[in-house]
């Protein structure tokens, strides 16, 4: 597979920089790893080739690997002008633990401080380097291998500040912890590549959230990396929240895996973008596990939404639901590529997958590619992909008790839309989220009206 | 008969469906007090009428009128015509899953008041109104706590359709088969509700297969409808008399073509 090297000039001088900010103070072991990825991105590039990448054959980056990006290392992370906007969305909760990243650094000002309290560990990956770094040797990296994505390697390279929580054996965390990166405008265009890492020993819980978010009006671009490791009898709820800006590029790449008997559910809330994608995969990689992904992407006029989400069922008496909608205006295009993998021996699985879509203009378009990939002959699989307008008769049936044609479509989008955020546990986070999608829901473009 | 007091005048309505013509001239005219029910076998164009009547857009009007308070019904947009109180129990009440009922109805009661120049209905308002039509209509107050008609029997969904429209308070009220696919229990109820809902100053046309209903709710007036028209009409000794001759005795007895 070739795929053509575009502009690490730019990338190259950043990196300079922030091996030189980076000082002595990062562990060999991590700067070896930092500069192994940056190896690997010089020979892959980013995908820009299609032909016969599956992974990458409905998306096009050539903008991104076109443009060269700044970066701002210089920039004075408490000093955003925009925090405010973080407040304003209900982001920053105060009861909870808050990890803020301003334009790819840790920002002071904005986070609730590094804990290490009742023994769960939320800090920086600088800081947890820093210290014994042990830990972190053993599973950063391991998750999210950057030898076959360009993206990866890219974001590997620039390993500095990012996330990094760990709840140790037997901790039931009841305080969720929320990560976020957040881009401003004061420098454009610019390139940030956060990194988190969470480890969960065995039979701990843990309720997080990872926030991305940035100005409505400028071009940046965020490559983010994370990767979370579930241990046996362990429980994890994780939410993605996409929320970057407009005309924005925003790579993510997931990787979980799972020991026995734990269960893992995320939710994945994703406004458009000029570029959005979302490579999720969870590794059910021991018996007993089981694992709840679902989705929400909205689109509007020409923006892109990708998400590639990937269940491997490598291990027996494992389960997995896969349930993702979105909701498509204008000429907005979304890509769903769902992947459920069961491996030879992994009888007695249970999956499930599901992409529903509501299309709300006719230039709208969808490639939705479920898929299963069963080895094992004792399974229980199911998948499904739709896409369709809103239901004539539903806002038939609406008008016909008064409501306009505009009121009852929002009620039916909505309606739509309300399954998947009524998955978020967190009462407060649901809200704010209810409010930003429901919002954000247009419904100017509508193809109802009166009588054909 | 005083022309102020019509309530809804159809005259030689013709529909069609897909180039196929349901209704061949129908002509019906309704006063406010009045029950009128129309029978006839099935795809005689029953549901047709009614569905055109509250503005459902599958349908082709190719001749004729339906005036409703001296406006042309037809030259409204369905949610006009329900705010100007035509309401129509369905035949299949959609389920909308993650449309909560609650909200669904406040939105109707809104929209309703602010065609009247009314103000909105305050939530505590509201709350109590609808307790007290879901005691009238005997139905689980906690359903409109859920989605609309999610998971509901096949009873429960009927008995909410009496409900929106004890809330809505319609002035014409158009009922398609709420009597099919009840039992006769829940057949009771749904008329003890719909003979509370009655008034004066309102009135029911009631589509339906059956005679059975008829002897819940008694109608002033009973219509044949055979083949997209009217072929005969009377009083409720009419219903009976179907109920004992069968459909067939009106075909032979207006010598109906095939």
């Amino acid at each position: 597979m070739t795929q053509s090297l575009t502009k690490p000039a730019s990338y190259s001088a950043a990196l300079d920089a922030l091996r030189r900010s980076r000082g002595r103070s990062v562990p060999p072991w991590l700067s070896d790893l930092a500069d192994h990825a940056w190896a690997r991105f010089t020979q892959l590039g980013l995908p820009t080739a299609r032909r016969g990448n599956e992974k990458w054959k409905y998306t096009n980056v050539a903008p991104i690997a076109k443009a060269a990006f700044g970066h701002a290392w210089d920039l004075d992370p408490d000093e955003d002008p925009d925090a405010g906007r973080l407040r304003h969305f209900g982001l920053l909760d105060e009861s909870w633990v808050n990890l803020v990243f301003v334009d790819g650094r840790y920002s002071n000002s904005l986070s609730s401080g590094p804990q290490s309290a009742s023994g769960v560990t939320v800090t920086t990956l600088a800081e947890a380097a820093a210290g014994d770094g042990a830990l972190l040797q053993q599973h950063l990296a391991q998750y999210a291998g950057f030898q076959d994505d360009g993206f990866t390697a890219l974001n590997t390279a620039f390993l500095s500040d990012g996330a990094f929580v760990h709840v140790p054996c037997g901790h039931r965390s009841g305080q969720p912890v929320h990560l976020v990166f957040l881009t401003t405008n004061r420098q454009s265009p610019r390139a940030s590549h956060p990194r988190t890492l969470i480890v969960v020993e065995e039979n701990a819980t843990l309720t997080v959230a990872e926030t991305y978010a940035g100005p409505s009006n400028e071009q940046y671009f965020t490559n983010s990396v994370t990767e979370i490791s579930v241990g046996g009898g362990s429980r994890v709820e994780h939410h993605r929240l996409s929320l970057e800006g407009s005309n924005s590029y925003h790579v993510g790449f997931g990787r979980v895996r799972q020991g026995p008997d734990s269960s893992f559910s995320s939710v994945s809330l994703a406004l458009g973008n000029t570029l959005g994608r979302n490579d999720f995969e969870v590794l059910l990689d021991g018996p007993g596990g089981s694992c709840d992904l679902s989705g929400l992407y909205l689109t509007a006029e020409g923006q892109h939404v990708d998400n590639l989400i990937g269940i491997d069922h490598a291990k027996p008496h494992t389960s997995s639901r896969l349930n993702y909608k979105g909701i498509l205006d204008g000429k907005s295009r979304a890509v769903f590529g769902g992947q459920v993998l069961v491996r030879k021996d992994a009888q007695k699985v249970n999956a499930q997958q599901a992409d529903r879509n509501l299309l709300l203009s006719d230039q709208a378009e969808i490639d939705s590619k479920p898929s299963l990939l069963i080895y094992a002959d004792d399974v229980k699989c199911s998948h499904g992909a739709t896409a369709g307008h809103m239901d004539q008769d539903s806002l038939f049936y609406l008008r016909s008790r008064g409501l306009s044609p505009d009121v009852a479509g929002r009620m039916l989008i909505h309606a739509f839309a309300r399954e998947i955020i009524d998955g978020v546990n967190l009462d407060s986070l649901r809200e704010s989220m209810e409010a930003l999608f429901l919002d954000a829901i247009p419904s100017k473009s509508l193809p109802i009206g009166g009588k054909p | 008969m005083n022309s102020n007091q019509l309530l809804l005048e159809v005259r030689d309505l013709r529909v069609s469906v897909e180039g196929l013509e349901i209704l061949r001239g129908v002509n019906l005219t309704v006063t406010p007090g009045e029950v009128h029910a129309i029978m006839g076998p099935n795809g005689s164009g029953k549901s047709t009428l009614v569905s055109v009547l509250a503005g459902k857009s599958d349908y082709t009007v190719t001749g004729g009128q339906a005036i409703y308070e001296g406006e042309d019904l037809l030259a409204l947009e369905p949610e006009v015509r329900a705010r100007k109180g035509v309401f129509l129990a369905f035949q299949y009440p959609l389920e909308l899953p993650g449309v909560r009922a609650w909200q669904f109805l406040k939105a109707a009661v809104d929209a309703l008041r602010e065609h009247r120049g009314e103000e909105e209905m305050g939530a505590r308002e509201f709350d109590r109104m609808l307790r007290e039509k879901t005691k009238m209509v005997d139905i689980d107050p906690e359903l409109v706590r859920r989605a609309v008609n999610e998971g509901f029997s096949g009873g429960e969904k009927k008995k909410n359709e009496v409900l929106q429209m004890a809330v809505l308070e319609p002035k014409l009220a158009l009922m398609d088969e709420t009597d099919s696919g009840l039992d006769i229990d829940a057949l009771r109820v749904v008329a003890d509700g719909v003979n509370r809902l009655r008034n004066p100053s309102n009135a029911i046309v009631m589509v339906t297969h059956y005679q059975r209903i008829l002897n819940y709710i008694a109608p002033d007036h009973v219509h044949v409808l055979l083949e997209g028209r009217i072929v005969r009409s009377g009083g409720p000794e009419l219903a009976l008399e179907l109920e004992e001759k069968g459909y067939d005795w009106v075909k032979e007895s207006v010598g109906a073509s095939a």
